[in-house]
């Protein structure tokens, strides 16, 4: 059992299970922020009505959120004691300031939304929603500068074997950071937008398939409504289209400007880290050529043995450079430039351990960037094209009468999702086999860069490792699974199950003074 | 000399007392809500005496670890990787009781809230015991290398320090959470916490006693660490007297005051060591090898600065917006969400 094998594949599984919530979080805050606005601006209650139901489903998810965060927080000394120690001057400014200025905004102001309703005045507790929310993009902004320093480690000097911090704006503004957070916010603003198009489509089938919504003879909405359940009334279907537009539009422009910023990252990465550039493109060669598909043993870490299938000529050029002639260089001119500048074998120092003199691997694991890098892309643009559809479909007011289409709309909120993982794992792994990566040129600093293998804890051993993996990994599966449940519970009881009182059924027994009195909290756990 | 690393020892030290003065609270009550409550209005009444603020007091201890990393990286990275077991039993602990806090009341159903409750009761107990045991180690010394690595396998933490540490935090967490209990809800909760503290004060604050004496007499003790020990005993028996007395803000005052001393006390003790070694005192790190250089102290020192008066007036401004006591009345009926569907063939 290697440490370092399992501490990988522990950090990996718990950052990309964090990732399942986080964007979600960051991107629903953002729209309830702006129903909550809508509603306190206009005073209509179908914006108050959203602002209920997709809230509670923001919530239920946040909490989750918090809970794997605080896993990440502590794993770098856990687990990681020697990238620790190594990366210490620089890399714990960002996570402390993530703590200070955003991470306790966040928590308390949110506590004050949840419990603030009817106790804060109107504008104050709208605006106690939008302290949260801005506090979630802080910190996002934050750990996405620690992660940036990782790929493009700048504003430090390399002095006695570290790098040392010289100046916290240049790891604040590192070009790498400004590229990969705006990229970062738009996927999850296009998961955001997923998740409301999905759900709306339920709630409009369902009204159809109760009967309670038809269509006439030209496919426009008659709406109804069904005084027996709860919440079911005419302006519920108002609630719904809404959302579903809403959401539609967000998946499409959150596209939108991943695919704008993406390509600035691309750019950047092309300068930095261009082995993870020909990895993504599983680009043996120099060349000009973007594959569209590529065929053979990408696994095998041999060039020899893969043979690109459909390539579009220039276009790699374009993602690299913004032309269509200059050369991108491949994986076999990389190689031995990385093996002249880093060594073809760990050093033998003692930080390696038993690894030292293991011959090391440049070139990331193939299979993984390739495919992560398309399916970001494909499944991004997946989701935006069905978005479009989406739009199309219900421009007369509802959805068709179809089950296998609402299911689809359903499964079609993981596109994001996976998109979302695809990309990180992509620009995980294709840093491999550095954990900081060393970058060539142009602003790089000489000998500051890490070798996963020099990170991983020396006195932890397998064992502990294998426990908190295991442990970890059961409590996330079953977290997981009741998460998925309370949001399927709540999205199926639609607005009457965050609004109960608003549909309760009188009961003209009288006993129901508890509720009648004026000192009931709005809301309690 | 340089100032700095000084500075940030007492930020460290501020950070982990305020951590252990508010979420102290909050554990306190998860572990009433298993062992103290008789029903599930009980319970309730309990958990929102800290719906609204303990995740707020949560992010205390995720700064203390955060800046802790930031201004000591390499005490951050000995501790953490040393107390590895213990600490992945606290984050199953935290991960459990945060989800649990949020979840339990969405659906109503028996077993569904009873799951929560368990595992809010148990998760604040394993929290409390983990992180008070690592506290008390990083006092007392783990057998750490010159890389600061551990020496002897997962379990060489597991020591009669861990064990008086762990019970400590546990029983000040009861102590406090229950004074907090008795002055934030009205009804039978209030009374029945009432009763409860003037007697479990005094058995559950020796373990803490024991602790800060401890340190003192390891490290020969200091005026300063000594004066703050004995106004901690000054304040925990005020904290007690008033507690008899019913006098409910007075005592949670006192018993905090108390909290507060005492961690004072104990890090005043330990200075300028943050982690002994055991095997050879030349391999102690202490806030003058552990430290980060002087620039990112002085980054870290602005930030901090202009930040946390600021979450302190917004921390405070949210107790004072959830001032009112909860009583069983004030709770709204719970409801389960039931499925918007015609259940009848149309
Ligand atoms: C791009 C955004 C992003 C990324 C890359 C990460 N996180 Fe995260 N994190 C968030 C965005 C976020 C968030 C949106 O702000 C969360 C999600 C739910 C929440 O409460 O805040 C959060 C929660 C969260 C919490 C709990 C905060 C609380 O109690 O309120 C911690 C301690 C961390 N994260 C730490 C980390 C670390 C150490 C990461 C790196 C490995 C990491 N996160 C990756
Ligand atoms: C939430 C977004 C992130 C995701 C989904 C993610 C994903 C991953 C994955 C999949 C790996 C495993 C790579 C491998 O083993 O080959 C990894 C490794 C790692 N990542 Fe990230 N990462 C994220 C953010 C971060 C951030 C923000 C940091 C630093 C602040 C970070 C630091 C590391 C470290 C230290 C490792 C371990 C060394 C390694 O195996 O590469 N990651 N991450
Ligand atoms: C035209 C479409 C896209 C392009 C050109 C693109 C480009 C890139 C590139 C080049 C990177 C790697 C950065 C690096 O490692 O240095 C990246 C990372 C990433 N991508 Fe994309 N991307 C696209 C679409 C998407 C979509 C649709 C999503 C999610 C909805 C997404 C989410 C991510 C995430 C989460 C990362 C990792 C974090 C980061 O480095 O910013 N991307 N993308």
């Amino acid at each position: 059992m290697d440490p370092l094998e399992i501490a990988r594949w522990q950090f990996g599984i718990t950052t990309v299970y964090h990732f399942m919530m986080v964007p979600l979080t960051l991107g629903l805050g953002l729209l309830v922020a702006i129903l909550h606005t809508m509603w306190v601006r206009t005073g209509d209650e179908k914006w108050l009505r959203m602002t209920k139901f997709w809230g509670k489903l923001y919530l239920v998810n946040f909490i989750m959120g918090v809970a794997t965060g605080i896993v990440q927080e502590f794993q770098f000394g856990m687990a990681w004691s020697e990238y620790s120690r190594f990366v210490g001057d620089v890399f714990g400014a960002p996570l402390a300031m993530e703590g200070l200025l955003a991470f306790f905004v966040e928590s308390t102001f949110l506590g004050l939304w949840i419990f603030g309703w009817n106790r804060l005045p109107k504008k104050v507790h709208l605006a106690t929603l939008w302290l949260a929310v801005i506090g979630s993009w802080i910190s996002a902004y934050f750990i996405l500068a620690a992660n940036s320093w990782m790929q493009h480690p700048v504003g430090v000097e390399f002095v006695d074997g570290k790098p040392v911090l010289v100046d916290i704006w240049a790891v604040l503004t590192n070009n790498t950071l400004l590229a990969a957070f705006p990229h970062t916010m738009a996927g999850a603003v296009a998961v955001a937008g997923g998740f409301l198009l999905g759900i709306s489509w339920y709630h409009l089938w369902r009204r159809r398939r109760d009967g309670i919504d038809t269509v006439d003879a030209k496919g426009r909405v008659i709406v109804g409504e069904a005084p027996e359940i709860p919440g079911r009334d005419r302006a519920d279907h108002r609630v719904w289209i809404t959302s579903l537009r809403i959401g539609a539009v967000v998946a499409i422009v959150g596209f939108g400007a991943v695919a704008i910023t993406g390509d600035i990252q691309g750019k950047l990465m092309y300068e930095q880290q261009p082995l993870k550039m020909a990895a993504a493109e599983a680009a043996c060669h120099t060349g000009t050529s973007f594959s569209v598909l590529s065929i053979g043993e990408l696994g095998a870490q041999d060039c020899d043995k893969v043979t690109p299938v459909i390539e579009i000529p220039g276009l790699l050029s374009f993602l690299a450079k913004g032309d269509f002639t200059t050369d991108v260089p491949g994986i076999n001119e990389l190689i031995p430039e990385y093996e002249q500048q880093y060594g073809t074998t760990l050093p033998d120092d003692p930080m390696y351990g038993e690894r030292a003199g293991q011959e090391i691997q440049y070139l990331p694991i193939m299979e993984v960037t390739y495919w992560g890098f398309r399916i970001m892309i494909g499944f991004g643009a997946l989701a935006a094209f069905a978005a479009a559809v989406a739009l199309w479909i219900t421009r007369k007011g509802t959805v068709p009468n179809s089950k296998p289409l609402m299911q689809l709309a359903i499964f079609g909120i993981l596109a994001p999702f996976g998109a979302n993982a695809a990309g990180w794992i992509f620009t995980e792994m294709g840093r491999q086999p550095f954990v900081v990566a060393p970058n060539p040129n142009p602003s790089g600093v000489d000998g500051v860069f890490m070798f996963t293998a020099a990170a991983v804890s020396p006195g932890v051993d397998g064992f502990e490792i294998v426990f908190s993996l295991v442990t970890l990994g059961l409590v996330y599966l079953i977290l997981m699974v009741v998460e998925v449940i309370l949001l399927a519970r709540y999205t199926r009881a639609g607005i009457a199950g965050v609004m109960p009182e608003r549909f309760a059924p009188h009961d003209d027994d009288g006993d129901d003074d508890a509720e009648k009195r004026d000192d009931v909290l709005a809301f309690a756990y | 000399m340089d100032a700095l690393p000084i500075v940030w020892f007492v930020a460290i030290a501020v950070l982990w007392t305020g951590y252990i003065l508010l979420e102290g609270f909050d554990l306190g009550v998860g572990m009433h809500m298993l062992f103290s409550a008789r029903d599930d209005k009980d319970r309730r009444v309990m958990l929102n005496t800290i719906g609204p603020v303990w995740d707020g007091n949560e992010v205390w201890l995720l700064t203390a670890g955060a800046g802790t990393f930031a201004a000591f990286p390499l005490w951050y990275a000995s501790l953490f990787s040393t107390l590895y077991i213990p600490l992945v039993l606290v984050l199953l602990g935290l991960i459990l009781r945060a989800v649990a806090i949020e979840y339990r009341g969405k659906l109503v159903s028996r077993s569904w809230t009873r799951f929560w409750d368990w595992s809010i009761g148990l998760g604040s107990a394993v929290v409390a015991f983990g992180l008070g045991a690592g506290l008390a180690l990083t006092t007392t010394g783990l057998p750490i290398n010159e890389n600061g690595d551990r020496v002897g396998g997962p379990f060489v933490w597991l020591t009669p320090v861990a064990i008086l540490g762990g019970l400590a935090l546990v029983g000040f967490c009861l102590v406090h959470g229950a004074t907090f209990l008795a002055l934030k809800t009205d009804g039978p909760v209030r009374e029945r916490m009432g009763r409860l503290v003037p007697r479990l004060a005094p058995i559950a604050l020796l373990p803490i006693a024991g602790w800060a004496i401890l340190v003192e007499l390891q490290g020969g003790g200091n005026p300063l660490s000594w004066t703050l020990l004995g106004l901690a005993v000054v304040a925990g028996v005020l904290g007690w007297f008033f507690a008899r007395s019913r006098r409910e803000g007075r005592a949670f005052t006192g018993f905090a005051a108390f909290g507060a001393l005492g961690a004072g006390s104990i890090f005043a003790a330990v200075f300028p060591v943050v982690l002994p070694s055991t095997i050879d005192t030349a391999y102690d790190l202490t806030i003058w090898n552990a430290a980060s250089g002087t620039y990112t102290l002085t980054v870290m020192t602005v930030v901090t600065a202009v930040a946390l008066p600021i979450v302190l007036a917004y921390q405070a401004w949210s107790y004072w917006v959830f001032r009112k006591r909860i009583a069983p009345h004030h709770l709204p009926e719970a409801h389960d969400p039931v499925p918007a569907v015609r259940t009848t063939a149309a």
